[in-house]
Parts: C-alpha cells; sequence; structure tokens
C-alpha cells in the first residue's frame, strides 16, 4: 500500500489533517512512505517536528505508536519484555505434577509478552505511523537497536523467532541535534530540515491554529516575529512561539501589536532574560522614529 | 550525457565537496528521482536533498553543486519580458548603461523589500546578464563575474536604500526601528549576493563544464572554513554555530564520563538491592566518580590576522565554562590585557565578541604583535594565574616580527602549569616560514594546528 499518491496529494491530505507544509516537507514525507524508509526530522525546537508524524497519522487514519527517547532508555522499555511477575504467578498455579517442558513452553508466549512500543508497531497489521521522538537523547546501544529495526522492519526474540512486519509502518525520528547521530542510522533515513516558515506560511499557520485572531493582527505578529528571528537570540521564536503568542493576545483582547502589548507578552516569546533585553532594544526606536 | 551520468558527476562533485555520499544513499536518490519525476526541480532538488544530504551544515554546499548540474535555465533563458528591455538595448551608450542599472537597483530593491523571491531571481538573472560579462576575455578563461556585477550595482549603497524603505514602512509594511532595519536589509543583500554568485557560477558551467567549478570555486561548508580566511558572513554563521558546538560537546562529554562511571563499590547501596534478588547480589552499585574539572588561563593574541580565531575560541571554552572550576582570559598584542571580566553568564555572544573587541586596543601599545614582549608582561603581571592546578592555553601564530620570542618566559610558565598548550590557526605546513616562531614554541609546549570549527571542537573535547 502506498501513503501518498504524489507530493501534492500528501501536501492536501496533511493539510486537511491541520498542518500547512511547503513544496519540500511534502515531497520528502511523500518519498519517504514511497520507498518505506524511515524520516529523519531535524529542526529547532517548536517548529512541528513531532505534529509532523501526528499529522501523517490524521491524515491517512493510522494508528500513531510513539517512542519518547531518553537517557538510559533501553530494550526492555523500547522493544519488548517479559511479563516475569505474570510468569511466576503461572508456575506457582500449576502445581508439582506439570512437566518441565510443557511448562516451558506455556510461559514463553504470546500472553506473557509486554510488547514495547518498536515490536508494536511492527506486528500491527492495520496501518501505523511508528514517532521515535528526541532519537538523539538516547544512547548509542539504542542506536544500534533501532539500526535492525528500522533497516529490514524485523525484532528477533530468542523464544518466539523473528517478528517481521507484516506491514512496513511509517516511521518519523526527530531529533533536536543535541548531538551527531551514527552515519549508520542516517544512512537508512531519509533526511528532513525543518527550519521556520517563511513569512506567508506562518501567517496561514497562525490563522489556522488561533481561531478567532484578526487577520491584520496575525500579519504584524508574523512581521514581528520575523524580524525578532534576524537578531541573534540564544532562542529563536519558533512556529510554536507564534502561536502562543496570537493566543496570548486574542485572550487578553488585545487587537493591535503596539509597543505596550510586545512589552507586556514577550515573556511568551523569549525565554531568556538577556533575549528579551535585546529584542525590545531593538524593537524600540518604532515611536521615536 | 545521459541522464544517469549527470547524475553519477553529481554525487561525485557531492563527495569532492565533502559530503560523505554513501552508494546506498546513491541508490536511494535514483529510487527517489524515479518515483518524483523530472517535471518539477524543486521536488527534484528535495528529493535529493532528503535522500544524500544528512546533515543541515551540508546543505548550502548541496544546493550550490545541485544548481551546478541542474540549473534552473540554459543560457540567459527566456525571462518574463520586461518593458524596459528593448529600451536598454537600443541604448548601447553609456548613458543608456548606467540608466539600466539604476532600473535594477530600483526593481531589486522592490523586490527584496517585498520579498518576492521570485522576481528578484530573475533580475539577478538579468543583473548577470547585462552587467557580469566580461568581454574579450582569451577563451579558456572565466568570462562571466560577480564582482562585476555587484559593483556595478553598488551592493553596499543597495544596503542603505533598502534599510530607509523598511524604516518609512508603507500600508502593508509596519515601519520598522534603525537597528532592525538596517539588519534585514544586509541580511536581504547578502541574500542578493549569494544569488549573483551562483547565478554566476552557473554561466560559468555551461561554458565549462560542471566538475570544473564544482572543483575550483564551491566554498567549504561553514564548520570546514578556515578561520584566517573567513568572510563577514562566514564568521556571523560560525558565531552561530557556536552554542550549538558548545551543547553538543557538553552533552557528549557528559555521556562519556557517564560510560566512565563506576568508581569504588557501593557496599550499602549493593546489599540494599540484592534484597529484591533474594540477597543475592547480582547487580553491583558503584560510587559515582568524583569529576575531574581543570582551572584554564586562556591567553590569545587578538592581533588582526588571528582576531577571529581567538574570539571563537574563547567564545566555545567560556560557552563551555562548567566543566571547568575556573576560566580567567587574557589577550594581547604587545601588551597583556585580562578580559575575564567581558564573559557574563547568559551574555549574548554578539555583544560579547564586539566588547572583546573594544578591548582589544588595550592589549596592544605600538599595535605591533610582539611574543615575547607580552609573554614577559604576563608573567610580570599575572603570574597568579598559572598555578599546578591551572592549564595553559595559548593561541595565536607564533608570528612575532622578528622579535626576540623569549622562549625562556614560556618554559618558566610552562613548568609552573599542570598543562599546556599551544593553538595555532595556521596550517602547519606554514608554521615556521617568515617570522613565525612557530618551532621554537613548539619544542616546549605541544602545538596543535587548529584551523577550523571541526579541529576547534577536536581539540577542546581532547583536553576536558
Amino acid at each position: 500500500m502506498s501513503w501518498f499518491e504524489s507530493p501534492k496529494d500528501a501536501a492536501a491530505q496533511l493539510s486537511g489533517a491541520g498542518y500547512l507544509t511547503d513544496a519540500a516537507t511534502a515531497t520528502t514525507t511523500y518519498l519517504s512512505g514511497t520507498l518505506e524508509k524511515p524520516l529523519l526530522v531535524e529542526g529547532p525546537a517548536g517548529v512541528g517536528k513531532t505534529e509532523l508524524a501526528k499529522a501523517v497519522s490524521r491524515a491517512t487514519g493510522a494508528l500513531l505508536v510513539r517512542l519518547q527517547c531518553y537517557e538510559g532508555l533501553d530494550e526492555a522499555r523500547a522493544l519488548y519484555e517479559w511479563n516475569y511477575r505474570k510468569q511466576l504467578l503461572r508456575i506457582q498455579a500449576t502445581g508439582p505434577d506439570a512437566s518441565w517442558d510443557s511448562l516451558h513452553d506455556d510461559i514463553f508466549t504470546d500472553e506473557f509478552l509486554l510488547t514495547r512500543p518498536l515490536l508494536t508497531a511492527i506486528r500491527r497489521d492495520e496501518p501505523t505511523v511508528l514517532l521515535v521522538d528526541e532519537v538523539d537523547k538516547t544512547d548509542v546501544e539504542v542506536e544500534g537497536l533501532l539500526l535492525e529495526v528500522l533497516s529490514d522492519f524485523q525484532v528477533t526474540i530468542p523464544e518466539l523467532g523473528t517478528v517481521t512486519a507484516v506491514r512496513r509502518p511509517f516511521v518519523v525520528l526527530t531529533s533536536n541535534a543535541t548531538r551527531e547521530l551514527s552515519e549508520a542510522l542516517k544512512r537508512r533515513c531519509l533526511f528532513l530540515h525543518l527550519d521556520y516558515p517563511d513569512a506567508a506560511r506562518e501567517k496561514e499557520i497562525v490563522l489556522s491554529q488561533v481561531p478567532g485572531v484578526a487577520d491584520r493582527l496575525a500579519a504584524r505578529l508574523v512581521d514581528t516575529v520575523g524580524q525578532l528571528r534576524e537578531l541573534e537570540l540564544k532562542k529563536a521564536p519558533s512556529i510554536a512561539e507564534s502561536v502562543d503568542w496570537a493566543r496570548t493576545l486574542v485572550a487578553l483582547e488585545v487587537d493591535d501589536l503596539d509597543d505596550e502589548a510586545v512589552a507586556a507578552t514577550l515573556g511568551v516569546v523569549l525565554k531568556h532574560a538577556s533575549d528579551q533585553d535585546k529584542a525590545l532594544a531593538a524593537l524600540r526606536g518604532h515611536g521615536s522614529r | 550525457m545521459s541522464l544517469l551520468d549527470r547524475h553519477i558527476g553529481f554525487v561525485e562533485a557531492l563527495r569532492e565537496a565533502g559530503l560523505p555520499v554513501s552508494l546506498s544513499e546513491d541508490l536511494d536518490s535514483v529510487r527517489a528521482l524515479t518515483s518524483l519525476g523530472l517535471a518539477d526541480r524543486d521536488a527534484v532538488r528535495a528529493g535529493l536533498a532528503a535522500t544524500l544530504v544528512k546533515r543541515g551544515t551540508h546543505r548550502p554546499t548541496f544546493d550550490a553543486v545541485f544548481d551546478l548540474y541542474y540549473p534552473a535555465l540554459l543560457g540567459r533563458g527566456s525571462p518574463a519580458p520586461s518593458p524596459e528591455e528593448p529600451d536598454a538595448d537600443s541604448h548601447p551608450g553609456a548613458d543608456g548603461r548606467s540608466d539600466r542599472v539604476g532600473e535594477l537597483r530600483e526593481a531589486m530593491t522592490a523586490a527584496m523589500l517585498a520579498g518576492d523571491q521570485q522576481s528578484l531571481q530573475t533580475l539577478v538573472v538579468q543583473g548577470v546578464t547585462e552587467l557580469g560579462e566580461m568581454r574579450g576575455r582569451p577563451s579558456g578563461m572565466a568570462s562571466w563575474s560577480s564582482y562585476n556585477t555587484l559593483q556595478q550595482l553598488n551592493a553596499d549603497t543597495l544596503v542603505l536604500r533598502l534599510a530607509r524603505a523598511l524604516m518609512e514602512g508603507d500600508e502593508d509594511r509596519e515601519p520598522r526601528s534603525q537597528d532592525l532595519a538596517m539588519l534585514t536589509a544586509t541580511h536581504r543583500v547578502d541574500d542578493l549576493r549569494r544569488r549573483v554568485e551562483s547565478e554566476v557560477r552557473r554561466r560559468i558551467a555551461e561554458e565549462k563544464t560542471p566538475d570544473y567549478i564544482a572543483r575550483t570555486t564551491l566554498r567549504p561548508s561553514i564548520d570546514q572554513v578556515a578561520f584566517t580566511n573567513a568572510r563577514r558572513s562566514d564568521i556571523d554563521e560560525m558565531r552561530r554555530q557556536i552554542y550549538p558546538l558548545a551543547r553538543r560537546l557538553a552533552s557528549r562529554l557528559a555521556r562519556e564520563q557517564h560510560a566512565r562511571r563506576g568508581g569504588p563499590l557501593d557496599f550499602r547501596r549493593t546489599i540494599r538491592a540484592s534484597m529484591s534478588t533474594g540477597g543475592v547480589p547480582v547487580t553491583t552499585r558503584h560510587r559515582p566518580r568524583r569529576p575531574h574539572r581543570t582551572e584554564l588561563a586562556v591567553l590569545c593574541d587578538v592581533s588582526g590576522s588571528v582576531a577571529n580565531f581567538a574570539s571563537f575560541t574563547l567564545l566555545l571554552v567560556y560557552a563551555l565554562r562548567e566543566q571547568f572550576t575556573k576560566v580567567r582570559a587574557f589577550t594581547f598584542v604587545d601588551d597583556v590585557h585580562e578580559v575575564t571580566g567581558e564573559f557574563r553568564p547568559g551574555a549574548d555572544p554578539e555583544e560579547t565578541l564586539t566588547r572583546l573587541a573594544g578591548s582589544a586596543r588595550q592589549a596592544s601599545r605600538w599595535g605591533r604583535t610582539d611574543y615575547g614582549r607580552a609573554l614577559a608582561r604576563f608573567q610580570e603581571g599575572y603570574a597568579d594565574a598559572v598555578g599546578p592546578r591551572t592549564s595553559l592555553l595559548v593561541l595565536g601564530d607564533a608570528r612575532s616580527n622578528y622579535t626576540d620570542p623569549r622562549v625562556d618566559v614560556l618554559r618558566q610558565l610552562v613548568d609552573a602549569s599542570r598543562h599546556a598548550w599551544w593553538l595555532n590557526p595556521e596550517h602547519c605546513r606554514q608554521w615556521d616560514t617568515g617570522d613565525s616562531a612557530a618551532r621554537d614554541y613548539a619544542a616546549l609546549v605541544p602545538m596543535v594546528e587548529c584551523r577550523n570549527l571541526v579541529q576547534l571542537t577536536e581539540f577542546v573535547h581532547d583536553i576536558l
């Protein structure tokens, strides 16, 4: 089965799911579906990396299986684990007369297997989107584990044999680039660098995400955020911040983004004190032109 | 040349430009092309980028090579006919030409003001066609010049003009403050510059082969650009890279310290953990090892030739300051000045660099680099900065204008410190040529070549 018909179709379906893409994102998403290769999305925080996976699942009606990565994530949390408590109960419940062979066969079955996200995604025969979030947070060993899963879409469980995907899931990996991923993992993925959108698209996003925001205010807001991004800030505002800002302004019933409103609500957009000082200093001068 | 040959040439050029493209990625890209078709150039670009480029920093190089091998148009193309064009052709005289330049400038400013990428590109093609050609060059020499084009367009005054327009604003746009307007204008004109350069590369590639251009004119990706011949735009880009770099380095260090942990056995916690396995100590617990942190004294040459290198290294060191117990920084030209105070936690890197540049004047008495004098002054004034727990880091090209290098002072400093390193931003081929005293110093201190961000990162990682 193919996920999308063409890049255009991908763009249309994603925007139907509330995710406005640019041409490159749509093309790469389409390719990822067609070539059945995992999609590695990198970019600054808050540009919609995770949201892309969610949008694909909404657009295609597939179930989203999410693996949130963190330092110390291991096989037992990512792949599968035997439910040893239940196995213990089973052994105690059979009594002394049961033979070891039958018991052994009995306790290593599906019933006692706890599937974790990776195995879940591979075993499903319905369309599935597998989201491996913040893959750069994991240790290198987990990357090795991902390699087997993502290149052949199979998992070997010693007691059960090899489980091969009936239907390949659509895999999205996101990364904030806090460390370089291994070349081997990158080679198996398609790479997409998501960046801040251009003003027109960002305005559309704000308008679609925040009901009740006036067209003029949205344009003004996007323009200001664009200016902020040109300053060299520690953390430039991303789409998530623009949307939050629009929500804040709507909630405060501010309908014009004048100096006063900017100064009062800048905390929504910039989260570092030095950034705020710099931005205010640069934006001031509006009045004293 | 068949499409496949072209593609293979393209991949070869990418590899030559420093992108690690594997065979399997190459195969993927061909598969991607097959399923995308060739009708839409942007889709082709996106498809090839997704399969061949796996690192954000490589993207500009990829785009440049892509434009060479899959150019958007041939020759001067057939840009949308503009009403002025026949006019300009019929006035070949000097007046007509300057009028034409004026019109182009006008139109480009308008396009940049509106942020209209498409018409800007069309204008760039027109501009290069009309202004960039160098007639009468012997065959075999490049006959297009981005320098000519930009010179005639007078790119620097375009910035001012655009900034003024941005400050005024109009019905669609709010007026901007002066600083922001200048900033935006500079960015947009830089973009124009890049477009002109890439357009010129395209025109030359038509006459020569793309392979030729890819070999001779493409710039390496930003982490490979040498500090000593970085342009202004490279420097801005490098400065933006410093903090992500420091963050990556810090997380890599944390991870490696994590892997090396496992100090002496923690008896109490091991026994406690064995409770859950019936008293059998299946897993042992260890006390965390105390992380070792060094004191650092950085001594930087900030004379013109190596100033960039010094400031990047300082920024990187300061971004990593929680890895050290204490950092003290000194700059010198022929006198020494302490700049430790210029680095405040949470300060803005751009501002810090400006302040550093300002304080460089205090490090110089006669303005001619004199390593011997600077070292002696350092030892006189700041001997307390170097102690048995200090690592001493000297940054500079060791070019001392033929003055006495005062090797004896450096020897005393090295003896007083725990470790010492010398980072030299020159290629090691150039060490000890001319007025360089590199070999004299290298006999005392391990001297490390450090020409670009990659080498700098590796070095900082190794000393931690």
